[in-house]
């Protein structure tokens, strides 16, 4: 077709955009959870009967948002990313999506290991996928805080980067993900 | 000119990172060192009595029980939950004495404690953790942990502050009035006739969705006999000794009672008793038929954390019980990865 370089994807597809600001919006609720119910003895346990429940709807979206990752089509890299940088991103990406899914698998690790109860919703409750061991729990529980600074670093560097493009390299790098429709101009 | 731009938009950048970053520790409690946080409620109880590797931060000194619960059904007009269907469910508990020294001597007035576990059919769990005073001798967690910090042995003489006790009445009218109660309340000869409260109040919801206010107690079958205070006492374990004595003759029973509050009862004060007047609903019969040590038993690596129920009942707006779940949480995570030695009451003890 004569349209095919006019059309050239600039964006990612409408798709893994969703996917991306869905897990945006769920990770930073979760970090953010998760660090205030630690420090907090008032909010404790409404802070964590949302935080379990949460986390097991991070991983069913991180698989199914991996799934349909591995299925897209993705638009090239801008030409202001350096090789390096382009090898960063892709290794830093694929960071967050092993992060996405086992720190989630994480905690619910360390509640089955600790046998709590892993309640969901009411009556609604997961079953233990690891036996009851509490020294299992403890060195569990110590990496799951390990994993949520690890990711809110990695967000944060993300996060970072990408301001650097949009404020300082003015490339547009935004548009890519953005929430909204961008024509190419 | 555009040097200084390009500058500005790189510090800007900076700046908005750091506000992120900032935004999360400040949420983790980061810049507010001095707020009570579980860790600093377990750092509180290690100063007071010591730490203990691998022990509660509190009741640490406890022996593990088995048995069963017969729910009579009774309780299923009060609420869903699936432990008031008639029929019998099995229970994991766990009796201790209060504080943090698992070597403590036992003496008649530390408070006794008794957690339940209740394994229900559908695998939801139902965790109490019950004492053996009518009401909590604090209102809030921040009166416990002044409590508890004005306790705190005096390093010259070994013993507590009196002054620091006084201070801490004179600020807690609440607490004093609450002693009083608790000391009018007479104290039973042992583990197996003393009555045990749950003290905070919960909400209880039954399948036409109508929710009522409830406190719990669990009260012995076992005929009611005052404690001894003559001194000196029989044995450092002398309770537990009775207690294991006792389960290996003939099992111990509880009958399950549940207090509906009436609207203008508090359910956000666990110092304040609800009239005897109460509706009292005889729910069924714990029976506990097993004792063994806390050092190899079930109970050791259970938190018998108060907000672990099922559906069917509900947390009311007492601050204790967020704050108890989430300090008991604090103590479970911190003995979970320590090394562990048996209490006073060692395994071959439990078999005597």
């Amino acid at each position: 077709m004569s349209t095919g370089v006019a059309t050239e994807q600039r964006q990612f597809t409408v798709r893994m955009r969703f996917f991306h600001w869905l897990t945006a919006a769920m990770v930073l609720t979760m970090l953010g959870i998760g660090l205030a119910m630690v420090a907090s003895l008032a909010y404790y346990h409404r802070l964590i009967s949302i935080h379990r429940p949460l986390g097991i709807l991070v991983l069913i979206v991180a698989v199914i948002r991996y799934i349909n990752r591995r299925y897209s089509t993705l638009p090239p890299f801008l030409p202001t990313m350096s090789q390096r940088e382009r090898k960063v991103a892709s290794a830093s990406e694929l960071f967050l999506y092993a992060l996405l899914v086992v720190q989630p698998l994480v905690g619910w690790g360390m509640l089955s290991a600790a046998r709590y109860p892993i309640t969901l919703y009411g009556a609604l409750h997961l079953f233990p996928i690891l036996p009851h061991n509490v020294m299992l729990y403890a060195v569990l529980r110590r990496a799951h805080t390990i994993l949520a600074y690890l990711l809110s670093l990695t967000i944060l560097a993300h996060f970072g980067a990408v301001l650097f493009h949009t404020w300082v390299l003015r490339d547009g790098i935004f548009n890519r993900m953005a929430p909204w429709r961008v024509r190419a101009h | 000119m555009a040097d200084t731009r390009h500058f500005g938009r790189l510090a800007g950048t900076g700046i908005v990172v750091l506000g992120a970053a900032g935004a999360f520790l400040y949420l983790g409690g980061w810049f507010s060192p001095e707020a009570l946080t579980p860790a600093r409620f377990a750092d509180g109880f290690e100063r007071v009595d010591g730490i203990y590797s691998g022990f509660r931060l509190n009741h640490a000194k406890g022996v593990c029980v088995g048995g069963s619960f017969e729910s009579n059904g009774r309780g299923t007009r009060l609420s869903k939950a699936v432990v008031f269907k008639a029929g019998r469910v099995p229970i994991t508990g766990r009796f201790s004495l209060a504080g943090g020294n698992p070597y403590v001597a036992d003496e008649p007035e530390m408070v006794r404690g008794l957690g339940l576990l209740f394994k229900l059919p559908d695998g939801e769990e139902w965790r109490t953790a019950m004492i053996n005073t009518p009401v909590f001798g604090v209102h809030t967690p921040q009166a416990f942990y002044d409590r508890l910090l004005a306790t705190q042995p005096d390093p010259k003489t070994g013993k507590p502050d009196p002054e620091k006790m006084a201070a801490f009445l004179a600020s807690h009218p609440e607490a004093v009035q609450a002693a009083k109660i608790i000391k009018s309340h007479p104290v039973s000869s042992g583990f197996a006739n003393s009555t045990y409260y749950g003290l905070n109040a919960f909400w209880f919801t039954n399948v036409s969705g109508t929710s009522i206010p409830v406190r719990w107690s669990m009260v012995p079958v076992q005929a009611f006999a005052a404690a001894d205070t003559t001194e000196p006492r029989p044995d450092k374990n002398y309770l537990f000794d009775a207690l294991i004595a006792a389960i290996h003759q003939h099992p111990l029973q509880w009958r399950l009672i549940i207090m509906i509050g009436q609207p203008n009862d508090p359910t956000n004060d666990a110092t304040v008793p609800w009239p005897d007047t109460r509706e009292q609903v005889d729910v069924g019969t714990v029976t506990l038929d097993h004792v063994e040590s806390d050092y190899n038993g079930p109970c050791r690596n259970i938190n018998v954390d108060p907000l672990v129920l099922p559906e069917g009942m509900a947390p009311s707006d007492d601050p204790l019980l967020s704050a108890r779940s989430a300090v008991y949480s604090q103590s479970f995570t911190r003995r979970a990865g320590e090394k562990k030695l048996p209490s006073a009451v060692t395994p071959p003890e439990v078999l005597k």
